[in-house]
This record gives structure tokens, sequence and C-alpha cells, in this order.
């Protein structure tokens, strides 16, 4: 290039149009930025990491609330004599907690091959810790919980040993309760504190409503596997009218530039779709006694809402300006 | 700081692992030249994968942030200020003020650290200079660290990268030090930008170094350390001039771990209200 005055004036030009923009697009122009920074922070790039997971963490966080949740239902459900409705939840959990729940953190895993290192160290104060040992023991109640179920159910052996396998039943039934409600709630904890700004600053929110989905989910799940009983129902819509509140809740509690992933983003949208879907209209459809979908409403809002959290949490990590407001707050 | 009578840190054989001192990184960007031979160094000695050739057009910082394969980073920040008591010369457009100026990023090695709190391997651990060391064989790469860390600096490595899957980051060249050598970007640094040496001794320094700059006409010199927050300091402090988000710093980083009670409340609040519900149902609708 030569430096006639031609050049300079097309120099100029670029310069005030990147100002403009931001950005040149044109052929063998790549300005982002200009000369200097007018995005804000350090040209734009991001304060803290954006989280690396992927399309399995949702769909865990999903498998892992219906499953541990499930184990609350069959406590209930051997509690007040409905066997067959504590088989059926005893198999969402063992399948969901045990078999899927697993794989899909595995899948994540940068080395799946070291998934064992996990149980090298027990940390509390690591979500990711805590959460790894509170699904092993879930997984240790759950499946020998649904075998002993199983077996007591079918009357396999005689006398004192289905004695034995019904008291081995309920106590690992009620291990699968208490381990299953954490398995569903500390995913909340477990985005809750990190340094994501949308993340955190929902955190006392994010536990009530992944571990409400995760119980509206397993009522639901069951309900489609063929069990419409009225407890389920109650459940239903207990789940659905919490959510409702989380709704209201999150449309009022605005932090400003901090969680506007959440507000002014299209990534807020997702987690508004999954939230209108589990909450009013699965809450409206089980009012009209249209249960089954009522049910799939709220299952495909948990799983939407879910995604929607992971997705807020990308575009918020990736946000300077939304960490910078949320150390000002 | 060349001919003040300071004597250079840098160049010394030590012997702070054995004796458990506790060690630091000062970057002072008054001094630097901008010429990366910390990023080469640090890549050459730790086997350090490339981060593409790709030109950003952010000044002349083609690195762009600390990342897995970005132990070392550059910035090249440009602003329309003037630097010290600094008047544009006649060689500028304009007789505007402006600046250029270059800061050696690197991870600061917290006083309390994220990453560490929230590694469930047992991986990243606290070696005995106070540095933050992730153990390459231990992590399986769950990602966790990556949005615990309050500057960002941690991440995974993807693939098809040498040694993909893992989390990495500076090592505050660990096995140099056992060594007693000085990490690679201290030693390489031409014009000790960087400065290794012991903490306190680098503190000292620092407050030094800001009280000079001031005198000399650089009112918005200040140091970079955060330990009023709860990250409670950083081992690899700088001295910025103007603000902290300018360099893409957080003004106040915390260790995600403040967050852990009100979430874990809310979580057995849910649990227990949970297990009411569903008590409820069974014994009211059954």
């Amino acid at each position: 290039m030569t430096n006639g005055p031609q050049a300079e004036q097309r120099l100029e030009q670029l310069r005030e149009e990147a100002w403009k923009k931001g950005v040149v697009p044109g052929k063998g122009v790549d300005v982002a930025g200009g000369p200097i920074p007018r995005k804000p922070g350090y040209y734009g790039q991001p304060v803290v990491k954006p989280p690396v997971w992927t399309w399995e963490i949702p769909l865990y966080f999903f498998f892992g609330g219906m499953a541990g949740m499930s184990g609350v239902i069959a406590s209930g459900a051997i509690i007040f004599h409905q066997v067959d409705l504590a088989r059926a939840a005893m198999w969402v959990a063992a399948v969901g907690g045990a078999v899927l729940s697993p794989i899909l953190l595995i899948m994540d895993l940068g080395r799946p091959h070291l998934f064992l290192n996990m149980l090298r160290v027990f940390k509390h104060r690591s979500a990711m810790s805590m959460g790894a040992w509170i699904l092993s023991a879930f997984g240790a109640c759950a499946v020998p919980g649904l075998i002993a179920l199983e077996l007591h159910a079918h009357q396999i052996f005689p006398g004192t040993l289905d004695q034995l396998l019904r008291v081995a039943a309920g106590i690992f039934i009620f291990g699968s309760a208490i381990f299953g409600t954490l398995l569903a709630t500390y995913t909340g904890v477990l985005i809750g504190a990190t340094a994501i700004p949308a993340w955190f600053l929902h955190r006392v929110l994010l536990p009530i409503h992944f571990g409400t989905a995760g119980l509206g989910s397993a009522a639901a799940v069951l309900e489609l596997l063929g069990h419409r009983i009225a407890a389920l129902n109650f459940i239903g819509f207990y789940a659905a009218g919490v959510e409702t509140a989380l709704l209201v809740w999150l449309s009022v509690d605005k932090h400003g530039a901090a969680d506007r992933a959440i507000h002014d983003h299209g990534s807020g949208w997702l987690i508004r779709i999954g939230e209108v879907l589990n909450g009013p209209l699965a809450l409206a459809l089980r009012f009209f006694a249209f249960i089954p979908f009522a049910a799939i409403s709220f299952l495909l809002g948990a799983l939407v809402s879910r995604v929607g959290w992971i997705v807020v949490g990308k575009v918020s990590g990736a946000d300077p300006e939304s960490v910078f407001a949320a150390e000002r707050y | 700081m060349i001919g003040e009578g300071l004597q250079s840190t840098n160049q010394r054989k030590h012997s702070y692992v054995r004796d458990h001192v506790e060690v630091g990184f000062f970057t002072d960007p008054t001094v630097c030249i901008g010429c990366k031979a910390c990023e080469v160094a640090c890549k050459e000695w730790n086997q350090v994968p490339d981060d593409g050739f790709t030109w950003s057009g952010n000044s002349y910082d083609n690195t762009g942030h600390l990342g897995a394969s970005t132990w070392r980073h550059v910035m090249f920040l440009e602003q329309d200020r003037p630097k010290g008591n600094q008047v544009a010369g006649p060689m500028s457009l304009d007789q505007d003020p402006f600046r250029w100026v270059f800061l050696s990023d690197v991870c600061k090695h917290c006083e309390e650290a994220g990453c560490l709190e929230a590694c469930p391997t047992g991986s990243i651990v606290r070696t005995e200079v106070g540095s933050v060391l992730v153990q390459n064989d231990v992590c399986n790469g769950c990602g966790y660290c990556v949005v615990s860390c309050p500057f960002g600096v941690i991440d995974r490595r993807p693939e098809p990268l040498h040694d993909a899957g893992g989390a990495f980051k500076c090592t505050f060249c660990y096995d140099r030090q056992k060594s007693g050598l000085v990490p690679a970007c201290a030693k390489v640094c031409p014009t000790e930008s960087i400065v290794f040496g012991r903490l306190d001794d680098l503190r000292a320094r620092g407050a030094k170094r800001v009280e000079q700059l001031q005198q000399s006409g650089y009112k918005d010199a200040q140091l970079y350390d955060p330990t009023e927050t709860s990250v409670r300091g950083i081992h690899a402090f700088f001295l910025i001039l103007g603000e902290p988000e300018a360099y893409g710093l957080p003004p106040k980083p915390q260790i995600p771990t403040i967050y852990l009670k009100s979430a874990w409340i809310s979580a057995f609040a849910t649990a227990i209200a949970s297990i009411i519900a569903t008590l409820a149902g069974f014994a009211f609708f059954s």
C-alpha cells in the first residue's frame, strides 16, 4: 500500500467505521475493536471462563433430578402400602440415577477413563465432589433397593429370607429418598457456587428450581407410566405451583447488567419457555384434568429450562460487563 | 528495577521449595516492552501446544487471553490518556494524549483459590512455595475449576491437542523451582518487568515502585492485589495504570465457595419441602 492521500483517506474511513461498529467487514480487512478498545474490559474478552459443559450436563440435571425424587415418591408409596407404584418409582430411580446419570456425567468428562478419580477425595467445599458422592450413594441405595423390592414383590424366596428382603428394601428405599433429594437439589448448588454472574446471583433460586422440577418430573413420568393416582396429581400441582412462583421470582429479581443473560438475551427465553411449560401451563392443564398433557408439559419444561440455565451460563460467562456489574453490585 | 540499587532476584539459584518460602511474581507494565519473550519461554519450557495463529486486530496482541494452552499473555492496551508526564510529540497526527501499556498476565495463584477448592479429584494442590498446581495425571477433565476461577485463567484443553481433556494453567514452573531455578518467564524477561522472588519482598518492592511512579507523574499507578476480597490476595500480583477493568481484571474477585452456604440452605429446604409435599400427597389423597 502506498502512502498517497487516497490510502490515508481509506485508512481514516476504516478507522471511523471501526470506531462506530467495532468491526470492519471488507475484503482483506478484519479489524475487530480498532486501535483503541471500545469494547468493555480488555477488547471485550471474557473475564471469567464460560462453562465447557455440553449437552450431557443439562440432560444429566434432568434425569438425575427425576431419578432422585423418584426415590422420595417410592418411599412415600412404601409407607402408604402402594407397592406397584413403589416398584415403578424404584425402576425410574435405578435406571435414571444408576445408569443414565453416570453415563452422561462420564461422557462429559475430558478424560472419561479417569472417572473413578472423582472418588479419590471427599471435599465438602466442592459441590462437584459432594455431587459425585451423592450420586454414588444414591446408586448404591437405588439398585439394591429395586432388587430387594422386586424379589419381595414376586415372593421369590420363602419365609424369613423374604422378611429380611422386605426390611432391606425398606432401608435402601429410605436411603434412596434421602440421597435422592440431595441428588435433585445439589445441581443447583453446583452451578450456583461458581464465578458465573447469572448463576451465582440466583444461587438461592436454582436449588429450589432444580429440586422441584425433579419432583414434578418424577410424578409426571410415573403418571405417564400409568399410575394415575391422586397423590401423584397432588405432587404435580405442588411442583407446577412452585415453578409458577419461581417464574414470577425470576422476572422480579433482576440485577441489571450482571444477569442480563437471563433478562435481555435470547438465552433467557429458553429458561422462560421452560418455566412457562412446567409452571403455569402444567398447572392449568392439571387444573382442567388433562393429566397426561400436564405431565408432558412439565417434563418438557424441566428439560428446556435446564438447557436454558447452561446456555445462560455460557452467555453470562462470556460477557465481561456482567462480571464487572456483579462485583460492583 | 535496573540501576536503582535493587538486586535482581531473577537470575539467582534458590532453595525456596526446600525451605517452604512463599514466592510470587510482581509484574510491572511500566518497564514491559511487549517483546512476548515470557510467552515464548513459557511455551518452550512447559511444551505447551500452540494456541492458533490468527490475527486479532487488537493492537499487537494476537494471543487473546489466558487458557489451557496460554499460560502467559502479554496485553497490549492502547489508551487515549497520557503516560506519566509525557506530552504528545510532533509524530502524532493530532495532539491527543495517547499511551501504550503492556502487561504480562498470568495465573494469579490466589491465597484462596477457587479452582483448588472446586476440584473434585484432588488434582489441584497447594505447593510448598504457596503456588497452585494442577497434577495433570490426576485431572479427569470435569471442567468445574473452569467456572470456579474468578479470573478466568484455567481452562480445559480441547481435542485434538496434546494431553487434551485435562485442565491446564500456569504451574509457576514448579519443576524448575524444585531444582532451584527461576520460572522461565521471569528468567527470560529482558527488562525485569516480571520479577520472581519472596512474596513479602515483592510486596514491599511493589509498594515502593508505586510510590516512585506516583512521584514521577503516573498518577493512576496502583497495585492490583485484591487482599480485601474473599480471594485474600494473589501471589502473582500486578502494578497497573488506571482501572483493573481495562486489563480484563475483575475489580472485586470473589472465591465462589462464599456462595455455598446460601445455596446449600436453599437445597436442604427444597429437599425437606419435597419430602413433606410427597408425604402429604399420599396421606391426604390415597
